[in-house]
């Protein structure tokens, strides 16, 4: 029997506020991608991550262990689940992704340290204290959780007198810029995603590719925050060939995404709809967002292939020897 | 025969921003909305501007099946803030239907 809306909005946000995250993962995981780039704690300016790439390899195990049991992915539990919830983390004794499904995800936001170094922008990263933003508890309209939550995550801002955060998804850069102002008094923080900033420095990469992508943008990026030409002036600039699905720019359609925590054949279906009209205009997809991704990918299988941009964007700039000079910050 | 709360509306209401009464039943979001939700918005925030409680208690579900996508939000002409209301309706669920707000008075606070 599915798991009741209730109760899995319940432990959502019972585990945002006991542990700082609708699904906790393991810190070591949350910052694999810094590895080998020697990144200063802290700083005026941070790159960060909101965790959301990170976390997608363990919804998506969850889903996998879940599906067969209904309709939502946290269905095997009975409404005693969110009581238990609340004493012992529940989620950490699911099964956990290993090394090759984490690989994908970690190297998004390591990719996008690599493009800002080469950009010459200088940052640092809040590691284990880079927090996921509620995005998931704001969308389920659990406000006084989602504003003490928001509360935590600025104050580790202040900690270490940032200033600046460059964001990579489009669900934390809304968070952050757009709906964090809302519940906290006094917010002051500079917030741009990496496209823009990228956009905004000059990219200009040395190698050209070949080949046309589907465009896919997201919602949250295109309607919530504006961000529509930064994507497409930097992927013109790798020399791909831009294919706009019939429904694209601030009219884009959403991946389905969103239903999936609640309604996951709802998510399902969407994400087809979506995949027929990106399969009609190219081959390969380009998507901005994880959440995107990975449901676009799972709804075409191997009828069509989809790329983060981030993977595209670095792919244009690899033979200039981008490795580890930039990722020692020399 | 529906029983009105006239009051209801003020329970949903997270602050100025809620204008389901802007709505003009046009049914543009009907027609742009990529799940095809033919009772939200316009139908369910009828109910919610009528006070007609048990009528929004039924659409549970199309209330948390919307994919905040804002498409239809973007189109409308009367300018609604359909996913800031269709968050307060969540909101509404939450703490007055399931009783989650995570504060001393939710249901599952008492192991
Ligand atoms: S598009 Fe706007 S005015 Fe028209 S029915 Fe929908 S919410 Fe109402
Ligand atoms: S926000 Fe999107 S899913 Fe929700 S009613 Fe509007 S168009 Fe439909």
């Amino acid at each position: 029997m599915p798991l009741a809306t209730s109760d899995t909005v319940g432990i959502l946000a019972d585990n945002l506020r006991l542990r700082r995250s609708v699904l906790p993962i393991p810190a070591a995981n949350a910052i694999r991608w810094t590895e080998g780039l020697h990144l200063a704690r802290g700083g005026e300016r941070v790159l960060y991550t909101g965790q959301m790439y990170q976390l997608i390899p363990y919804i998506e195990q969850m889903v996998a262990t879940q599906e067969k049991l209904g309709d939502s992915w946290l269905a095997g539990f009975t409404g005693f689940g969110r009581r238990v919830n609340r004493v012992l983390n529940i989620t950490s004794f699911m099964a956990h992704p290993g090394v090759d499904e984490r690989s994908v995800y970690d190297r998004i936001p390591h990719n996008v340290a690599l493009l800002l170094r080469r950009a010459g922008v200088e940052f640092g990263s809040l590691f284990d204290e880079d927090l996921y933003s509620g995005a998931l508890i704001y969308d389920l309209g659990v406000d006084e959780v989602l504003k003490a939550h928001a509360q935590k995550v600025y104050e580790v801002f202040q900690k270490y007198g940032v200033k600046e955060a460059i964001t990579i998804d489009p669900h934390t850069t809304n968070m952050l810029r757009t709906v964090y102002p809302t519940l906290i008094p006094g917010y002051d923080l500079r917030v741009r995603s990496y496209l823009e900033v990228l956009a905004d420095l000059g990219y200009g990469p040395s190698r050209k590719l070949s080949g046309e992508v589907a465009i896919h943008d997201s919602c949250v990026f295109a309607r919530y925050e504006g961000v529509v030409e930064a994507p497409r002036q930097l992927l013109q600039q790798t020399g791909l060939t831009i294919r706009e699905p019939e429904h694209t720019g601030t009219s884009t359609w959403c991946c389905g995404g969103p239903a999936e925590s609640l309604f996951p054949k709802t998510a399902a279906a969407q994400a087809s709809r979506r995949v027929s009209e990106l399969r009609a205009v190219a081959g390969r997809g380009v998507t901005m967002c994880p959440l995107c991704f990975v449901n676009l990918q799972k709804a075409a299988g191997d009828t069509m292939q989809f790329e983060d941009i981030s993977d595209y964007l670095l792919q244009a700039c690899q033979a200039e020897g981008l490795t580890e000079e930039i990722a020692n910050g020399h | 025969m529906a029983v009105l709360d006239p009051h209801f509306v003020d329970s949903v209401r997270l602050d100025d921003s809620f204008n389901a009464s802007a709505c003009m039943n046009c049914g543009i979001c009907t027609a742009v909305c990529p799940l095809g939700l033919e009772h939200l918005p316009r139908e369910i925030f009828a109910y919610v501007v009528l006070g007609m409680k048990e009528e929004v208690l039924r659409h549970q579900d199309t209330v948390f099946s919307c994919l905040l996508c804002k498409l239809c939000e973007v189109n409308c002409p009367a300018g609604v803030h359909i996913t800031e209301n269709v968050r307060a309706l969540r909101h509404y669920f939450d703490s007055e239907v399931f009783q989650i707000q995570g504060g001393p008075g939710d249901a599952a606070s008492h192991v």
